[in-house]
């Protein structure tokens, strides 16, 4: 995804919108007392009255809170802290005073600016895209308090000063605080092209460090779509095709009705839906169906099958995403040749709250409450399932109770599924639908099975002179809406993206693709393309340091010698890590280093092996992710990203048998617990070029970081995950 | 399927010092008594099977899987939730978590601080490999484990 940004130069600051609707106010029954406070809820209520709204992304309230509307979903990344940190620091606003509330679906307003008229969280870009935007939102907002506070004082108002919520006039001894000048200022026009600060005055960005949600998610309170309740809400859980493809042909709810709570039995495209007034009886009924499936039109390969066709495919040319030079020729005259396959499994996103949304249904209108990653395509797909219009679909954006891609579903899979219940009930009741972990975990959209078939050739000097990779893996963006933007001339640019894009300095490279299709659905995971194609890469950079005898370090200093930004974290990292210092008999260390979403990240990994299965004991971590707006949070994404990628290293594997997922839940889809995490350190190159995301890019490099540790300390090379010694 | 009138269903406990009694299937989940019943949805449902850990409350104030837990089995029983554990924020685990900054999404976390406050209400001075045991039941998919273990040296009132 990263192939495609490119910042607007558009300014998508809508400062003549200070006229009221902006936000959606919705008070969740029960719900109310809670959302006072900083950044509890993700959703409109408790706030004093707004009085001054200079645009849709800050509010002042007479008593001083400002308000700042965030266009992301906040998953865990901390994006509420980061957008509202870039406000404040331009308001010069009292960050105790600062809440943060979720934006309703309205891309007119907030739109990710990186993808035209999508509202949409992902691809790492919700500080990045919101950067200038936030700044002259907040900037604007300040300097009419500015202006209210010189009309009221009758001075100039070039003489004011503000900090922390308070206009200060130094030399007439005036203070006011912003609440007191709110409403004047709400009267006065909106000023253009309002100077930004100085960098160097920043007293937020680069140094804040509390997060605004973390006081509510350590008492319990913060709202996630499972914790919504309506009146009349009824849950729905549903009964699922055993493979995909499969339909149902019939099924018997005799049983299920029997249950008390369960209220009806109803048949929806994806299965069998059974509703109840709470979870339990939802569920026993579900559980009770007996369902006769249709599944002739079912796929049944495993996992196997479907490995041993993409190693046909990858003997195979495929289309050229990358040309420089020529590797072909270059390979079939060198001395030496390195050759390797990596394999890499479907891999499950198995976020905490497992997929879940309510659905509201009347005749004009659907009211969805959801964590919401994906505003635009899930207006659009709801709206033409109900035959209504994209804006007679309102959304509450909750937080996500994790997502790492998920949430932001291309086919809108499960909301759609919701309003298929809420349809088949015609509106009776709002409708929560709640998948189970083993729902949410066959459900596809996985990470796709991917295979790298990697050729490299050496001079004899060691030099690297040729690369040749070859890629197979299903396509994630074919037959979405994102095709017309992100496959170019049959290349999908995530299956390519990290290793199409390589910036090591060889003079001839090809990288090809092979896309085969399989009713498998898949989806972008965490770091998305990244997540193979930086294992492949830095495994087989590697490869081709030990076949020319040389330090993996130096070997990749070499080759980035004119990547900056490379070098700083590959240098940083290593030095940090002490690389090439002894380390105790039994443990080695192994380093991976991969740019993606724009921000550049090295690990090392320190591995030793007990009872013969890897440990990761330390990896240290260097990024560089330009302006740092909280470097907490940012250590915090490092730590998360390293964490989650540790987890599929060491065990994610989603295996299929005869079209049957084998796993359900974390007892066959084994994830990283606390024993076996490794201490975390990581260190930020000092940057002052704009903000670039932090969500993903600490994931692509753990994986083959542990993997070339192992070669150091087994001489055998992991070619396949997850890793098994 | 069990059917037991109104009368045999209705089961007494006390949550959060407060004396309940609901009318549920004997053999629903604590979980769902405590997040659709009762109102309390601090408390999470992650898997069902007690492999997550982010359903955990006190029962008694020892950390159980309220997932698997029939609520008839703690009939009579005293319970605590994270809405229990002190009502704003000012138990020592809560205050380590926000010292140590460590929520992301915050869906595991409820579950941890349960379990991380049983942990401590029996081991005050916890070591790494007691951690280690009381914690490894508790899953967190945004990696937040190293936090956790400094927060709960913190709240120990131990150097991480």
């Amino acid at each position: 995804m990263s192939a495609t940004m490119q910042v607007s130069r558009r300014d998508f600051l809508r400062t003549g919108a200070a006229a009221g609707g902006l936000v959606l106010a919705v008070q969740l029954p029960g719900c109310g007392p809670r959302a006072a406070g900083n950044g509890g809820q993700g959703t409109a209520s408790g706030d004093a009255k707004p009085v001054f709204e200079p645009n849709a992304f800050v509010r002042v309230g007479e008593d001083g809170s400002v308000t700042v509307v965030a266009k992301h979903l906040e998953m865990g990344q901390g994006t509420y802290t980061g957008l509202a940190t870039i406000v404040a620091e331009e308001l010069d606003a009292d960050w105790s005073k600062v809440r943060v509330e979720g934006a309703p679906a309205d891309a007119s307003k907030y739109n990710n600016i990186f993808w035209g008229p999508a509202q949409w969280t992902g691809g790492s870009t919700a500080i990045a895209n919101s950067w200038e935007q936030l700044r002259k939102a907040g900037a604007t907002a300040r300097a009419m308090l500015v202006a209210a506070a010189a009309q009221q004082w009758g001075v100039d108002a070039a003489g004011l000063t503000t900090d922390a919520g308070v206009v200060t006039d130094p030399k007439g001894g005036k203070r006011a605080d912003y609440g007191s000048l709110a409403a004047k200022a709400a009267k006065l026009p909106v000023p253009e092209n309002v100077p930004l600060k100085d960098p160097k005055n920043f007293k937020l960005i680069g140094k804040q460090s509390a997060r605004v949600d973390t006081k509510s998610k350590s008492m319990g309170q913060a709202v996630f779509t499972q914790d919504v309740k309506l009146p009349g809400l009824l849950t729905a859980v549903v009964a699922h095709p055993p493979r995909f493809g499969a339909t149902v042909k019939s099924f018997d709810a005799s049983e299920a009705k029997k249950i008390k709570g369960v209220r009806e039995v109803v048949q929806v495209p994806m299965g069998v839906a059974v509703l109840a007034d709470t979870f339990w009886p939802a569920k026993q009924g579900r559980d009770l169906l007996k369902i006769e499936w249709d599944e002739s039109k079912a796929f049944t390969q495993g996992s196997a099958e479907i490995l041993a066709q993409y190693r046909e495919l990858a003997a195979k040319p495929g289309i050229v995403a990358r040309k420089d030079g020529d590797a072909e020729g270059t390979l079939a005259k060198a001395a030496r040749t390195v050759e390797a396959t990596y394999e890499l499994p479907f891999l499950a996103h198995a976020c905490m709250e497992p997929m879940n949304c309510v659905v509201r249904l009347s005749k004009d209108r659907i009211e969805v409450w959801n964590g919401e990653q994906f505003q635009t395509g899930d207006q659009g797909a709801l709206a033409q399932a109900a035959g209504l219009k994209p804006e007679q679909v309102s959304i509450t954006m909750l937080y996500a109770g994790g997502s790492f891609g998920r949430r932001a579903n291309p086919k809108s899979d499960y909301l759609l599924e919701a309003l298929s219940v809420a349809q088949a009930i015609k509106g009776a009741a709002p409708v929560k639908l709640v998948w189970t972990r083993e729902d949410d975990m066959r459900a596809g959209q996985y990470r796709p099975l991917t295979l790298h078939s990697l050729k490299g050739a050496l001079d004899g000097s060691g030099k690297v002179i040729a690369w040749h990779q070859r890629i197979v893996g299903q396509s994630i963006i074919a037959g979405t809406a994102f095709e017309p933007m992100l496959v170019k001339d049959g290349i999908d640019v995530t299956s390519v993206e990290g290793a199409a894009t390589t910036k090591y300095a060889i003079p001839n490279i090809q990288v090809e693709l092979q896309s085969p299709v399989l009713p498998v659905p898949v989806q972008w995971w965490r770091s998305v393309g990244n997540t193979h194609t930086a294992f492949a890469v830095e495994c087989f950079i590697d490869e081709l340091a030990a076949a020319a005898r040389k330090d993996p370090v130096a070997f990749r200093r070499a080759l980035l010698a004119n990547e900056p930004r490379h070098l700083g974290v590959l240098t940083l990292a290593a030095e940090k890590s002490g690389w090439g210092t002894p380390l105790p008999a039994g443990r080695a260390r192994g380093i991976a280093v991969h740019e993606s979403f724009n921000s550049y990240v090295a690990e090392v990994a320190e591995v030793s092996l007990e009872g013969g299965k890897p440990r990761v004991h330390r990896v240290v971590c260097a990024v560089d992710c330009g302006t740092v707006i909280n470097p907490d949070v940012v250590r915090m994404q490092m730590e998360s990203g390293i964490a989650y990628g540790l987890s599929a290293a060491l065990y994610g594997e989603i295996t299929l048998k005869e079209g049957r997922v084998e796993q359900g839940n974390f007892d066959r889809y084994r994830v990283l617990r606390i024993n076996e995490m490794p201490r975390v350190e990581v260190h930020l190159v000092p940057s002052d070029a704009p903000p670039t995301g932090v969500g993903e890019p600490g994931t692509p490099p753990i994986a083959p970081a542990v993997a070339n540790a192992l070669f150091q300390l087994t001489g055998k090379r992991v070619r396949t995950l997850p890793i098994r010694v | 399927m069990l059917h037991l009138d109104k009368a045999e269903s209705v089961i007494a406990l006390t949550v959060n010092g407060k004396a309940q009694s609901v009318d549920v299937a004997p053999d629903t989940p604590l979980l769902w008594v405590l997040r659709d019943t009762l109102g309390l949805t601090g408390t999470k449902f992650g898997c069902g099977i007690a492999q997550c850990g982010a359903c955990t409350v006190h029962l008694e104030g020892d950390a159980i899987h309220s997932c698997i837990t029939p609520v008839s089995a703690v009939s009579g029983k005293k319970i605590t939730t994270i809405e229990g554990l002190s009502g704003d924020g000012s138990h020592p685990v809560q205050q380590a978590w926000m010292a140590e900054s460590v929520p992301q999404c915050g869906y595991c976390q409820s579950g941890q601080i349960m379990s991380a406050a049983a942990l401590l209400s029996k081991t005050p001075k916890p070591t790494d490999a007691d951690i280690d045991a009381a914690m490894s039941g508790n899953i967190c998919r945004c990696g937040t484990y190293q936090r956790i273990r400094n927060a709960i040296h913190r709240a120990a009132g131990q150097e991480a």
